[in-house]
């Protein structure tokens, strides 16, 4: 899947940025030369400030140059502020398979100035606690989304303090009343929350606020791409330097509007550079709460979950969410984790042989594909439960063990090189191998191949430590 | 960012000339139209008794002029199909999965019936899996018997699928072809491991189309594509790219479908094929239908949210046509194919009450 073409990225070579660079080798930076550094920059291995000489005042010129050069075609703007800040849009490429998507979508989870203290407090701590391991990674939820819906400067300033005072995320403070948008701002003035919304008619006062607490602004035009625009270029205009876009999202009928509206937002901005257009994007699933009494809650969820993933792949920068369940947002966010990695490089882990706890020469011997997250499921699943035993992973190219039987990216000459080549028979004295289940097809050829006999094992890794217990005969 | 702190009421840079505006700047968006070299093929499946076949009516897929719901640039010409699976023997379900099909497990002309007119399917696809030689064993004979009686159940278009063993697959479809010729199944599937030459000669001489599969790379797909055009017109092909699930390779499988799909578009012609997506492999993720700790739960709702999401990824990406399992995954793939292609105008007026939401 390696492909060097980066259509839509701007045409830059290491000289160019080289040109600019001080030109002292300094090693600061802790790459070998200037000439090598500029590549990183290019391939967008490292960021332009690992260059401190490049920060003194005398290359500010260089400095401006090099920003200019390097802009993605989305920008990136900052919410909140610390460690859990979380840096939205910042995007360089349309397609997945142009470039490493920056930045995953943040998701941010809400509450409201009506909800007793108590809920409040509940639904952002299960925000903040949410978490998920996924290949070596925790899949982690970003921001909490506070919305008035009192219409009561006070009881929002208080609900906003109360969740400051909860949680170190990133706000996003939700009125369309700017009184009410600055009471809220009042409450936490320094966190650098991101104001919703400013629109066709609210747009001075929020454009105020944003510049008075030096925030994040969203631009708000339902459906309405012209005003979207128009609202955008006004508000840079006025002063506010961080923009977030709103084009609407609506549920049902409205979704061919809004997956069409991200998209042509996205295209300009990547493939016009449109600079309007090129500003991060905001999905709000939760109008699918709009039909709340209508429509059954799970199935409002599961609405709501569908959009935002759909939402996830086309564009949004950010969502915001009411539905908190677990079965809802797991797909969701682990949807988020797949789309951001790297398109080039399958998610693969080395080969060869893993010991597990203190095997002896009559301890079991398995084996399984070098796809990352197969390999992590069964090897948890042989640790959780203390089994002394070898696993010998598979050379399949990064395919799971279904898909690599049925791609021929797992095959037995592969199995029995392995066996081979990992040294086990030195270490066990039987010749028993067992195989995932899934891979039963090619047991038999195995067999043949290796001169090991292949127990066909359970289809599903959290079985193994059972099928030890049950069947292991050395 | 506190070194871009602004001082308050100073005006910053970016500010007009002469202050800050006072009133909105009318700036239009001009929409993003791309014009593509190409269009991607259409396949038309199933054959109706005025066609050669005997179906209630047949369906056609492709002839995208953009990519996937592109629709401001160009319409949808033909919505997404969707084909329920069928086994002719038992198989392992997950339990999600088991409760809708229980009752029919192991009586392939039942479940056919119960994926058409209860669970909405287009298709329905007919895995001949009792052939497989580490399974039953079954003869191609045998197999087509089954295949008589689902012609017999339900009026749909069939897809006809093997064990993936490469040697009786031939046999199996061979025989198919024979005993079937003009209904204008998809047979599923052929591969680079099989005689290419041989299948691709008595699907076209039998009328039927052919799904092609390959494993993950577009050079593999390609080649397949060639091999095939020995035999085989543009028409009679669907391509298989391989789907990985949600949170098992779910992403190379979308990038590989959007690349594929752009790149037909662009003039690869041994791309520019429909897309289908085995996309009950949504199930093989182990956090679909397994039973975790409470937050998670419950699996009834996570495991067919499982498929949907894998299912409107790849819908997103280019897929015609999605061979699924869970009847509530496909009702929510038809109502949101539906919504893409309805061509109504999206209400802005109540879009900004969610701010005010009583959830």
């Amino acid at each position: 899947m390696a492909e060097k073409k980066r259509a839509g990225l701007k045409e830059l070579s290491p000289i160019n940025i080289y040109k600019n660079l001080p030109k002292i080798n300094c090693k600061e930076c802790g790459v070998d030369n200037c000439m090598a550094f500029a590549t990183k920059i290019v391939n967008r291995e490292m960021e332009l400030d690992s260059c401190k000489p490049l920060l003194k005042p005398e290359h500010a010129k260089a400095y401006s140059i090099l920003k200019e050069m390097l802009k993605p075609a989305v920008a990136e703007v900052t919410i909140g502020v610390g460690e859990k800040a979380k840096k939205i849009g910042g995007k360089l490429v349309m397609y997945r398979h142009e470039f490493t998507y920056k930045n995953p979508t943040a998701i941010a989870i809400d509450v409201t100035d009506e909800m007793p203290e108590k809920e409040v407090v509940g639904r952002v701590q299960k925000t903040e606690n949410f978490s998920f391991e996924y290949i070596g990674n925790i899949l982690q939820l970003d921001m909490v989304a506070v919305r008035c819906t009192s219409d009561d400067a006070d009881k929002f300033k208080s609900c906003v303090k109360k969740v400051a005072e909860t949680t170190k995320l990133p706000l996003i403070l939700c009125t369309m009343n700017p009184q009410i948008m600055e009471a809220g701002l009042m409450a936490s003035p320094k966190s650098r929350p991101l104001l919703y919304a400013a629109t066709t008619t609210n747009w001075k006062d929020m454009a105020e606020l944003a510049i008075m607490y030096n925030t994040p602004l969203v631009a708000s035009a339902p459906n309405d791409l012209n005003a979207l625009v128009s609202l955008a270029k006004t508000l840079q205009n006025y002063g506010v330097k961080d923009i977030v876009l709103d084009p609407g999202t609506f549920t049902n009928g409205g979704l061919q509007d809004t997956i069409n509206n991200f998209t042509m937002l996205r295209r300009a901005a990547t493939k016009g550079g449109d600079e309007l257009a090129g500003l991060p994007l905001l999905g709000i699933p939760m109008v699918a709460w709009m039909n709340k009494g209508e429509t059954a809650d799970d199935l409002i969820k599961w609405r709501e979950s569908y959009m935002a993933s759909m939402l996830t792949v086309r564009y949004a920068d950010a969502l915001i969410l009411h539905g908190n369940d677990g079965w809802s947002l797991l797909p969701l966010a682990v949807l988020r984790q797949n789309i951001y990695t790297d398109p080039r490089k399958p998610v693969a882990v080395a080969t060869g042989l893993k010991v597990f706890g203190t095997p002896d020469e009559n301890s079991p011997v398995l084996f399984t594909s070098n796809f990352a997250l197969t390999y992590y499921t069964v090897a948890s699943d042989i640790e959780s439960n203390q089994v002394n035993a070898y696993l010998i992973v598979v050379e399949t190219e990064g395919s799971a063990i279904d898909s690599g039987v049925a791609g021929r990216k797992l095959t037995a000459e592969r199995v029995a090189d392995a066996i081979k080549a990992s040294g086990i028979e030195s270490k066990v004295k039987h010749r028993k191998i067992i195989s995932p289940g899934k891979a039963s097809r090619i047991s038999g050829e195995i067999e043949e191949l290796s001169g090991w006999k292949v127990l066909v094992g359970p289809r599903d890794s959290s079985e193994i430590p059972k099928y030890i217990i049950d069947k292991w005969q050395p | 960012m506190a070194a871009n702190v602004l001082p308050k009421l100073k005006l910053p840079a970016g500010a007009i000339p002469g202050g800050k505006p006072t009133s909105l700047f009318p700036i239009s968006f001009s929409p993003p139209i791309e014009k593509y070299p190409n269009q991607i093929s259409t396949v038309k499946l199933g054959a109706t008794k005025s066609e050669g076949g005997t179906r209630g009516k047949s369906l056609i897929i492709g002839g995208e002029l953009s990519p996937a719901f592109y629709t401001f640039e160009n319409q949808t010409p033909h919505k997404p199909v969707i084909t329920l699976d069928v086994f002719d023997m038992e198989v392992p379900l997950s339990k999600a999965v088991k409760m809708h099909v229980k009752d029919v497990v192991g009586d392939p002309a039942a479940w056919a019936k119960l994926a058409v007119e209860k669970f909405g399917a287009d298709m329905v696809t007919m895995h001949l899996i009792s052939v497989d030689p580490l399974l039953k064993d079954a003869s191609p004979k045998e197999a087509c018997k089954t295949i008589e009686k689902v012609l017999q159940a339900v009026d749909v278009p069939l897809v006809i699928g093997g064990c993936g063993d490469p040697v009786k697959d031939t046999a199996l479809f061979e025989e198919v072809c024979e005993q079937f010729p003009g209904e204008r199944f998809l047979i599923s599937s052929v591969t680079l491991d099989m005689d290419v030459d041989k299948c691709g000669k008595f699907i076209k001489k039998s009328g039927n189309a052919v799904l092609a599969f390959t494993p993950m790379d577009l050079n593999f797909a390609r080649e397949l594509s060639r091999r095939l055009y020995d035999n085989l017109s543009r028409e009679d092909i669907v391509m298989d790219l391989t789907t990985a699930a949600l949170g098992y390779g779910l992403d190379y499988a979308f990038t590989n479908m959007e690349r594929a799909r752009i790149g037909g578009l662009m003039g690869d012609l041994e791309l520019a094929h429909p897309m289908s997506s085995g996309t009950t492999n949504a199930w093989a993720a182990r956090e679909a239908w397994l039973k975790m700790s409470d937050e998670w739960e419950p699996r009834e709702l996570r495991g067919p949210l499982w498929e949907v999401t894998t299912a409107l990824t790849l819908l997103t990406a280019g897929v015609d046509l999605f061979m699924m399992m869970h009847p509530a995954a496909v009702k929510t793939l038809k109502d949101v194919t539906n919504y893409l292609t309805a061509n109504k105008k999206a209400d802005p007026a109540k879009f900004l009450e969610w701010v005010k939401i009583k959830a």
